[in-house]
């Protein structure tokens, strides 16, 4: 059984999905609730046994059908993608929660759309395969496609058409990509290719450069980097809040992507072609983050603020990726886990105030009262103190722990000036926001709409949510000898290599 | 042969961006098939394009490259069904925006402004 296990996070929620639709939970929707909770549950388990059973012993080569490594697909559960495969199914179950309080029943198959979106998300983060992480795209692709027009008005049509466009010529760039990579390498698989890019010679450098520099555009489109990032805005305004939240881990797909290729494939072992990404993703980061600030100094409603926070935090996890070196990546992992979740919490607070607010919904407007001011304005405080780097928050540690990563690298002299103005403007637009969702009434509205109260399943999504933070700071210790841990074992590519070319068996 | 097959893949890329930058759905859909007819031709040929080898082990002294093919096929599928979402997303926003601009400004129509 334990040979299986890091196949387990994918397998299960596809049968979660594939559970959903038959007759007794497709029927009934109690039912339909009481197992989606429970099976998302048994994935994040399943996610947490597998993370520790990687963390005390090696990383778990699992070959799909026993076609070992070259040859056949496999699955690759070190420290990083179990990481990653846990925040994943941590943000699904806290979803599918959210989602019984009423938001599942504004379209139809909610559930097994979350459970086939995690388990694309999932597939991505384990696979150690290239052509089998674009499959893995396209499953999470397709499922938030539906996702995105769940409950869908005009606005959200028009948004869903725009990304439904834009991936779908993504997918063709990635496929030309690994045709290239292919032709030249004659393999697809990460850790074959990362023993093969040294030893190309002549033109075939040049055709590998391309095939990888075409990445990137991939990449940076699923990712929202800067010229291909103008989606994300819109999609995330116009999705619902509540996938919106569940969207925050789908830009991280792209950043992991990179650090993957471009540390194991095209890193310090990679000859002529070491680092030939890096020009490109730090100046773009860069950029981004500045774009990102503009965008959430100039936005007219919540979401659409919070969206541009995706934004600034692509840019800073891509800056990262960029300086690569082992405290960077791990400084990178614990913003990432970070920056996910308290995103992911920001949109579903803009919900609750939404609700409560009446007509204006998230607009930064002067409004009605939200009918429970404490209960959520102390929820908003800790989620902006955490998302603009405040202490005592898991932002500020993430913060002080980026800075304190590229201090020694020249970068710093760029870096650090762009990152904290960008975190002022953070500071602004998010003070700014809480001012005008909770204290700028309008006077014949002042009085709170009776019975909007939240309802308490969707409280305690969110408190789950807003924990992780604080909880992050009193075990950084810990947390942070993990991601150390982590980044070396990433930027210890021999060592991987040889345990997927000859342990797949 | 490589002159031919490049140059096909070359023109059917060329239309298929030339098509995604027209504004409305309709040729933006073609544009995207003809882009993935392409991407389709292109990864076969990553195997390196030979004529008279076996496909099948034990039939011949000499082997096609399996792999590209099974590459193809899967992109073949994928490529389809993205298609068909594309479509009926297309529909459901010529219906719900009446019109068919790829971004969708409500133009309004000679009946709306009466």
């Amino acid at each position: 059984m334990i040979q299986h296990l890091a196949s387990l996070p994918i397998l299960i929620p596809m049968l979660a999905g594939v559970i959903l639709l038959m007759p007794p939970c497709g029927k009934n929707l109690h039912i339909r609730r009481v197992s989606s909770v429970i099976l998302s549950i048994v994935t994040l388990l399943v996610s947490a046994y597998l993370l520790f059973h990687v963390n005390s012993t090696a990383p778990l080569v699992y070959a799909i059908g026993d076609w070992s490594a070259p040859f056949g697909i496999v699955l690759v559960a070190d420290r990083l993608a179990t990481l990653l495969v846990l925040l994943t199914s941590f943000l699904g179950a806290v979803v599918v929660l959210y989602s019984c309080a009423g938001d599942d029943k504004k379209g139809s198959f909610f559930h097994p759309l979350v459970h086939f979106l995690v388990l694309g998300v999932n597939g991505a983060f384990l696979t150690g395969d290239v052509f089998n992480l674009f499959v893995f795209f396209e499953v999470l692709l397709i499922a938030s496609y539906s996702l995105l027009m769940h409950a869908g008005n005009k606005q959200s049509t028009r948004a869903a058409l725009q990304y439904v466009i834009l991936n779908l010529i993504g997918s063709s760039v990635f496929l030309i990509a690994l045709g290239v990579l292919y032709g030249v390498l004659g393999t697809l698989n990460i850790a074959d290719l990362a023993q093969k890019v040294p030893q190309l010679t002549g033109d075939d450098v040049y055709l590998a450069k391309i095939g990888g520099l075409l990445l990137i555009v991939v990449f940076a489109l699923k990712g929202a980097l800067l010229p291909l990032h103008l989606w994300l805005p819109n999609t995330y305004a116009s999705a619902m809040p509540l996938v919106a939240a569940l969207f925050a881990i789908m830009t991280k797909v792209g950043v992991y992507a990179m650090l993957r290729v471009y540390t194991v494939i095209f890193g310090d072992n990679a000859g002529e072609l070491a680092h030939m990404a890096q020009p490109w993703l730090w100046g773009l980061a860069l950029a981004t983050i500045v774009m990102g600030g503009i965008g959430v100094l100039a936005s007219q409603d919540f979401r659409k603020l919070i969206a541009n926070l995706v934004v600034v935090s692509v840019g800073t996890l891509v800056a990262l990726v960029a300086i690569q070196n082992i405290s960077a990546t791990a400084a990178l992992l614990y913003y990432l886990v970070h920056s996910t979740i308290i995103c992911a919490a920001l949109f579903l607070i803009a919900d609750l105030i939404a609700q409560q607010r009446g007509k204006v919904a998230d607009r930064l407007v002067a409004g009605r009262a939200v009918a429970q001011p404490y209960l959520l304005g102390t929820c908003f405080v800790v989620a902006a103190l955490a998302v603009v780097g405040m202490p005592p928050l898991s932002g500020f540690v993430g913060k002080v722990w980026i800075l304190k990563s590229t201090l020694d690298s020249e970068k710093a002299m760029l870096f650090w000036p762009i990152y904290l103005v960008s975190s002022l403007a953070l500071l602004v637009a998010v003070s700014r926001a809480g001012t005008s969702l909770f204290w700028d009434h309008t006077h014949k509205d002042s009085e709170a709409i009776e019975g909007t109260k939240a309802h308490p399943v969707k409280v305690i999504a969110v408190v789950a949510l807003l924990a992780c933070s604080p909880l992050m700071v009193v075990f950084a210790g810990p947390i942070s000898d993990y991601m150390l841990a982590t980044s070396e074992q990433l930027f210890d590519i021999n060592t991987s290599i040889n345990a997927v070319l000859q342990g797949g068996q | 042969m490589e002159v031919l097959y490049a140059s096909c893949v070359g023109v059917l890329v060329a239309c298929g961006i030339y098509l995604i930058l027209r504004a409305r759905t309709f040729p933006v859909v073609l544009g995207l098939t003809m882009l993935s007819y392409a991407v389709n031709l292109f990864l076969f040929s990553s195997g390196r394009l030979t004529i008279n080898k076996a496909a099948v082990l034990g039939t011949g002294s000499e082997y096609a490259d399996p792999l590209p093919q099974a590459l193809v096929l899967t992109a073949i599928v994928i490529g389809f069904a993205m298609t068909a979402f594309v479509v009926i997303l297309a529909i459901r926003g010529r219906a719900d925006l009446g019109n068919d601009h790829v971004d969708g400004h409500l133009v309004k129509s000679s009946k709306e402004q009466k």
